[in-house]
This record gives C-alpha cells, structure tokens and sequence, in this order.
C-alpha cells in the first residue's frame, strides 16, 4: 500500500513536472485567453499541486482515472478495454520465454562445453541483442509475406498472437537461458545430485526431479522481472503488430499530450508490476520450502 | 609447489591479467571488432558514402540493393547505405550521452550512500526501490511524454531511467568493500573521508562499473532505436536507426530492404556489446557471472 502511494505521487509530479501548458496543446493555441482560462478551471487545473494530487488519488482509489482530453471518454474505460489484450500478450511472451528459455537453458548445461551448448549460448546473446521492433518486421516478412502462414497484424484469434508473443518473449527467453544454464550448472555440482547418482537414480529421474526443480529457484525469480520487463517491451511489440494494448495507448497518448491517460497507463503498469512481483514472491515460498520457514 | 615470485607479481596488476584474459576470450575479441568496425564506419560516414543522406531521389525510389545502392534506396529514393552510416553516428551518441548521463549521477550517489550508510542510505535506496518498480523502457516512455518528443529527450530519459539499477549496484559493491582492512588503515592514518571514497573505495568499485557500463550501453542503444522507431526520437529526415526501420515498415511488401537491412546494423552492433561486456565480466568480474 505505501508503495502504491508512492508510485501515484511519482506518477503524479512526473506528469506535472510537464514544460508547456496542455490546455494549450489541447487547444491547438487558438482558443482566447478567457477559454484557455475557462478549460483550466473545469479541469481543475487552476488549482493548487497538492489539491490536485489528493483529488486524483481520492477518484484513482474509486476506479475514476478522469477523461481523456483527446477522446472525451473515461479513461478507466479506454484502459479496460485495452488491458486484456496486453495481458493476453504479456502471458503468450512469457510462456514462450519460459518454454523456451528453460529448454535451452537445460540442454545447454546438460552438455556442458560441447557444441550444443556454445551453440545454444550464441543464440541466447543474439536474443538479448535483438531490437524487438525490427526483429517483430522480420517474422511479418517471412512468416506473414512469404510464406502465408500467419497473419500480419491484428488480434482477432489466437493465430495473430503467435508472432508477437515470439517477438516479445524472446529477449526474456534469452535472459532466461542463461541464467537456468547456469543455475542448473550449479545445481550439477552439489552433493546431492552426486548422491543420487551414485544411488543408481536414472538420468532422466535424476534431471527432472532432483536438479532442473532445484535450478528453477533464482529462475523463478528473474521470471517475475522479466514479466516486468515485457510490460516496457510490449509497447514497442503492440506498434509493431497494431495490436489494440494499453501500451499502444501510451504512445497514442503521448503524441496527442493526452495527460489523463498517460498518468493512467504509467500508473496501471506499475500496479501491475508491484501485483506480479508479489505473486513471485508468493510463488517463491512454494518452490522453496525454505523461505517460509526461515 | 610452485611459487610465484614477487619481482613477477609486482609487475602484474589486477588490469593486466585482465586483459590478459580478455584477449584470449574469442567472443570478446569478436565484439571488439563489431564495435570499431561500426564506430569508425560511423565516423568516417562523410567520407565512404556517395550520397548525401536527406538527398531525396524520386526517380530512384525503392532501388533494390545493387552495386551502386549497397543497401537500396528508400520511399524518397535515398540511399540508405548512406542513411545506416549517419544513422550510426547518431544512435551510437545516444547510448552514450544516455550512459553519460546515467553515471554523473549514479555513480557518486552509488559512493556516498554506499559509504555512508545510516539514514540517508535508508532514504535513497527507498526512491531507488520505488523507482526500479517500473519497468526501465516504460520509465523513459513517461519521461519523453512529459519532455516531448525528441532525440535530446530520449537521452535525458534513457539516463535518468538507468540511475538506480546502477546506484544499486554501485551502493552495493562500496559496501563489500567498505570494511576492509585497507579502508580502516586509511582512516587510522587520518584519512578524511572524501580520500578514502576517492583513492580507496572507488579504484575497487570501478571494475564491475565497467563491466555493468558496457552492457547497459547495449541496452541503452536498443532503448534510443526503440523510442525513435515509436517516432518519439530522432524525425525525419534525420537518419537515425530507429526511425529508418520505423519508416520503411510501411514498404514492408515492396521493398523488404528498407527496414531489415538497417536494422542489421543495430543488431549487430549490440551484440557487438554485449559479447564485448560478457568477456569483460568474465575478465575482471568473475563474481558477477
């Protein structure tokens, strides 16, 4: 709760801290001085910082995000609206990301020092180097323009969500490769393992049940991170792929000084981290019995 | 048992057997020619292209890559070997002023809260944790919605954004260093404490900032080519990498070139430093690994 106090009142002086006046550019400077004035009062923007901020904390609490300048609407409705769509995609990344990450992650450490593994590590530095626009235009060109197979943008059925979501998880997918390779590595060299093997436990017994479980603790955690992170990502991603998120309304937004519903997004993204990040925790005490006990 | 003599070992310092290391790790080496090869082609920009970059050519829309075009030529019929070449100069600048601009300030907080600890240390990591709770891409989106589009703005952004992952870092690092015998000694002898930070504290700090530099200088990159892909960065004309991928996604069905080929550059040149920053770690930094 604090946090999320402190992030309104972040959000807020960020959004104020605005050089030129948005009544102005709301304007498009032809309105007469008297309107500007008359536009301001309504909005409430003649009045002094702090009142504005309680205000805007009071109506946030009870769901009431203001209206756009640019459309008129509510902005808790726009963001509504918008918010399943960026989730739906968020989700698709990190099952991507995880699916693809872990796999590789594993293989790579389960063959230590061979082919696979330098091989697998390459990939996982070309997918952090990747800019996910370009690499977003790409797949459209090959996948969507040549070879037909899926669409190029749109978000109408599961089939438009298979590029974007490879688009926006592979960054994560790389980061976690890298670090469940490594975690797993670690995990290989305990005792334990040893132990296990030693008591005749079967390989494939011995990956599954003793070390990859053991390895996904740290990767549980970056995981939480990286959903983060895709919430960033997923603004450029939704351009890209002209799919209808919240972060595509950022960018709408900002082009249009549309202030309400730039506070609006930056405050619902951070709301949504701060949540993720708590089911992380959460999820961490399950992994790791340790945790709780300690 | 061998041991090692010290006329030997006084000769070798910490930096010296690191890039001793550095040198025989391929992936470093590799990285390091990515970077010069796209620094000094950026640089010499002026001088190894034929054609003026903005110089529009309607007659020569949508060249496809040939002898003349290397690369192709746009929807105005520019040519965008030329276009890449600028673009460089520009997108390389923005990473760096952004990491510039993220150090000034990082750095000495890192220090100060870092070793002085108490109250205040209490307080700047509070913001710092606040503030890592957003996402870094969305922190500089915010940013660059409040300062208006732009590339000047985009730097501003990328490097308040990156100042508490590095604050943290920085904090945390002085810590481990902050109590050891050495630092004691300096303060024994009547060392004042802007000394100590100064000639013992940073010197042991400055390895893993390196490191941490080089790599959230690759990702500084793809942050400025992403804003400017979004439009919020450089505007046309201006060549910039992000924005001359941004503007050949309209062609994408005629003219493929426009926007795959120019974003080679960036991805090259990231991986570039991020295989440069991996072998710096593992150089200097095992314990970041």
């Amino acid at each position: 709760m604090p946090v999320l106090l402190g992030i309104s009142f972040l959000v807020f002086l960020l959004v104020h801290l605005v050089p030129g006046d948005p009544v102005r550019v709301m304007m498009q400077d032809v309105g007469s001085p008297e309107q500007v004035e008359r536009v301001r009062r309504q909005l409430g923007l003649d009045r002094p910082l702090y009142e504005q901020y309680l205000s805007f904390v009071a109506r946030a609490a009870r769901g009431d995000l203001g209206r756009s300048i640019h459309t008129r609407r509510p902005v808790a409705q726009e963001i509504a609206f918008r918010i399943p769509y960026t989730v739906r995609m968020a989700i698709a990344a990190m099952l991507v990301a995880i699916v693809m990450g872990i796999g590789l992650g594993a293989i790579a450490a389960l063959h230590h020092q061979s082919i696979l593994d330098y091989g697998t590590m390459i990939v996982a530095l070309a997918g952090v180097s990747l800019p996910s626009f370009w690499f977003g235009l790409v797949l459209i060109l090959v996948f969507s323009l040549h070879l037909k197979w899926l669409p190029p943008t749109g978000a109408d059925s599961l089939l438009h969500l298979i590029l974007p979501a490879i688009t926006l998880g592979s960054g994560a997918a790389a980061i976690i490769a890298r670090l469940t390779r490594s975690s797993m590595l670690e995990v290989l060299r305990q005792d334990y393992v040893r132990t296990a093997r030693a008591k005749g436990v079967d390989d494939r017994r011995l990956v599954y049940r003793h070390a990859l479980k053991n390895a996904m603790i740290p990767v549980a955690s970056i995981v939480g991170l990286q959903f983060a992170g895709l919430l960033g990502g997923a603004v450029i991603v939704e351009t890209v792929f002209g799919w209808p998120g919240i972060g595509r309304l950022a960018v709408d937004a900002i082009f249009n000084r549309d202030i309400p519903v730039i506070q609006a997004v930056v405050l619902v993204a951070a709301v949504i981290f701060v949540f993720v990040n708590l089911l992380v925790d959460v999820l961490y005490g399950v992994l790791d019995p340790r945790i709780r006990y300690g | 048992m061998s041991v090692t003599t010290p006329a030997t070992r006084a000769g070798r310092s910490h930096w010296t057997i690191g890039f001793a290391r550095l040198r025989r790790n391929r992936g470093a080496v590799g990285g390091t020619i990515i970077i010069l090869l796209f620094v000094l082609a950026s640089a010499a920009a002026p001088w190894l292209s034929r054609d003026d970059p903005t110089q529009t050519q309607f007659e020569q829309r949508f060249a496809p890559p040939s002898g003349r075009h290397v690369l192709g030529t746009d929807s105005f019929g520019r040519d965008l070997l030329s276009r890449v070449l600028h673009g460089g100069r520009l997108s390389l600048s923005v990473g760096l002023i952004a990491i510039a601009i993220s150090d000034v300030i990082g750095i000495p907080v890192g220090l100060i809260t870092g070793y002085r600890g108490g109250r205040f240390d209490n307080v700047v990591m509070r913001i710092v944790d606040l503030w890592l709770a957003f996402p870094g891409l969305l922190v500089a989106i915010a940013i660059v919605a409040i300062l208006g589009p732009g590339l000047q703005n985009v730097m501003i952004a990328i490097g308040i954004g990156g100042i508490p992952g590095l604050v943290r870092l920085v904090r945390a690092t002085v810590l481990a260093v902050r109590d050891y015998e050495f630092v004691d000694a300096a303060r024994a002898i009547g060392g004042g404490d802007a000394h100590i930070v100064r000639a013992h504290i940073f010197p042991n700090v400055l390895a893993p900032i390196v490191v941490l530099t080089t790599l959230r200088l690759a990702g500084a990159i793809l942050s400025g080519v992403g804003l400017s892909f979004l439009g919020l960065g450089a505007q046309p004309p201006t060549p910039e990498w992000g924005a001359i991928v941004a503007e050949g996604r309209a062609y994408l069905r005629e003219a493929w070139w426009v926007s795959t080929l120019p974003g080679v550059a960036i991805f090259l040149t990231v991986m570039g430093f991020n295989l440069f920053g991996d072998g710096l770690r593992d150089a200097f930094d095992p314990r970041l690994r």
